[in-house]
């Protein structure tokens, strides 16, 4: 009876959160004007938010792009197919790996700290003393840094496929000896910017407002303790992760299913 | 109930039940007292509307807080100030920008007028000095000190001070008592003041409240209660650890304890 009891205990509040967090998300949408209203403040927040996550996208794009060249050549070159190379790296770049890569670094570089941010000043009273002010602090507080993660996402997403994309080329070409001109005209020819890239674009969006959203959420709904806002900040990156893989799985389904 | 309100001069009435209530007058430092965890802070967050009372009304000058829509709210919130037990200053921002926040946001004053004004707030609390400096660089009680100089920032009718005295050294202590009396009287404000520190407190309040599990045990004269009757009062006002709220808290008796029955 108690397991039962709990079991719709934890259904109840998992309902309820949903319903916080939907709340949330509608407000902050209603309140997009205020970016035009406090332009500053979005630039701030883009550069926190986006500027500081450049180096662990770029730095990671090369690497994973330097990855797949490498496991990409191995295979290929077993069936003389090392030509295409650069479509192996630039497509698995473009459509998966780059949006949902970028996504959960963003949850670990960006989404915790925005999480620990927004916790810390829930703790130590500063969004109730903006309420207080008369200010609202979804407005002045969760809005700008949630339009800053919607736009950054997509932008890092183009980063780290492009840095990637020269990692593998810097493989197939520098390290392997792969023919330059190949490399880059069998990408030319066979990545669809409307199909791969548009639908790449796409996926980071998604993300962007996911992983931001869920990261805003879970600060602002922090206990304000420091216990709470640490387990909170567990929570985003967990939440985070999970949400985008999951998604990620349905917009592949939807976006790449008739291929 | 209005006309209740109007009898009393009062600029705030909170009523619990139909009989009691407790009324605020507009001038005056009221002190609402009480010990740690018996919802004084619940009840200033009820003034500010920031949570709702699940019973009773509370009206702040002639306005029902639960019944006011959201812009009016925000609308009747810019004529109250509050400071906060930690000061809650945007920590991004540094003293200057912190007092100026208020009055960028919700005017439309040229940046000259706005420095002035800034200026003369941090003046008034001692502060003008070291207003270049970041909220992590101050002692808590400049903290509370520049907190209290935004709360006044758009010169609102009352002001709310969260535990002003707790955790602070002799000096600072005296400082923000004699802060919160003076500005008071020269701003012509209505003072509101939670807090569990007897001397101090006694020292500046016109009248106080003694509160206990959200109610109210006692009200009058700082002089009065220190006069109490009431054994509650008493102990509270004195702080003897001993009388109507126990030493020991509920336990099974120590014999039985030591040998382990009452496990």
């Amino acid at each position: 009876m108690k397991a039962i009891e709990a079991l719709g205990r934890r259904g109840i509040d998992f309902l309820r959160g949903l319903g916080r967090a939907g709340d949330l998300f509608l407000r902050m949408l209603l309140n997009v004007v205020d970016i035009f209203l406090h332009p500053r403040e979005l630039t701030g927040q883009l550069y926190a938010v986006g500027v500081l996550s450049l180096l662990i996208i770029a730095v990671s794009g090369l690497f994973v792009g330097m990855v797949l060249g490498l496991q990409g050549y191995y295979i290929l070159s077993r069936f003389a197919a090392d030509a295409m190379l650069g479509v192996l790296v630039a497509t698995s770049l473009v459509r998966e790996l780059g949006p949902v890569v970028t996504a959960l670094l963003f949850a670990g570089r960006a989404g915790s700290a925005l999480t620990a941010e927004i916790g810390l000043m829930k703790a130590t009273e500063q969004l109730s003393g903006l309420e207080m002010m008369a200010v609202n602090p979804v407005r002045r507080v969760l809005v700008p840094r949630f339009f800053a993660g919607i736009i950054s996402m997509p932008l890092l997403a183009l980063v780290f496929s492009a840095v990637g994309i020269y990692g593998g080329y810097f493989v197939s070409v520098g390290l392997m000896g792969g023919d330059i001109g190949t490399f880059w005209s069998q990408i030319e020819a066979r990545v669809d910017f409307r199909h791969d890239v548009v639908n790449g674009i796409i996926k980071s969006f998604v993300f962007g407002v996911t992983c931001t959203w869920i990261a805003l959420f879970q600060g602002y709904d922090a206990t304000p303790t420091s216990e709470g806002v640490s387990r909170a900040t567990t929570r985003t990156v967990v939440h985070s992760a999970l949400a985008v893989l999951g998604l990620d799985f349905v917009m592949t389904a939807l976006m790449f299913g008739d291929d | 109930m209005m006309d209740l309100a109007h009898q009393a001069g009062a600029l705030l009435l909170a009523w619990f039940t139909l009989r009691e209530y407790m009324a605020i007058r507009r001038g005056a430092v009221t002190a609402i007292m009480g010990p740690s965890g018996t919802g004084k802070t619940t009840l200033l967050k009820l003034i500010g509307g920031q949570i709702c009372a699940s019973a009773g009304t509370i009206m702040v000058d002639g306005q029902n807080i639960s019944e006011l829509r959201i812009r009016d709210l925000y609308e009747l919130r810019k004529r109250m100030g509050m400071m906060f037990q930690s000061g809650a200053l945007l920590t991004d921002l540094s003293v200057y920008e912190n007092v100026a926040f208020p009055l960028r946001e919700h005017t439309k004053l040229p940046e000259s007028m706005i420095r002035k004004l800034v200026l003369m707030k941090l003046e008034a609390v001692g502060l003008r000095g070291v207003r270049e400096l970041m909220p992590s660089e101050l002692s808590g009680g400049m903290a509370r000190r520049v907190a209290l100089a935004r709360a006044i920032a758009l010169d609102p009718m009352m002001i709310m001070y969260d535990e002003p005295f707790s955790g602070q050294d002799p000096i600072s202590m005296g400082v923000i008592v004699s802060l919160i009396k003076r500005l008071n009287d020269a701003a012509d404000l209505t003072s509101i003041v939670v807090s569990h520190d007897v001397p101090e407190t006694a020292s500046i309040a016109d009248r106080i409240f003694v509160i206990s599990e959200g109610q109210v045990i006692e009200q009058g004269t700082p002089d009065a209660l220190m006069q109490s009757q009431k054994a509650w009062t008493y102990q509270f006002m004195h702080g003897e650890s001993d009388g109507p709220v126990p030493f020991h808290l509920p336990a099974p008796s120590l014999a039985s304890d030591f040998l382990g029955e009452a496990e």
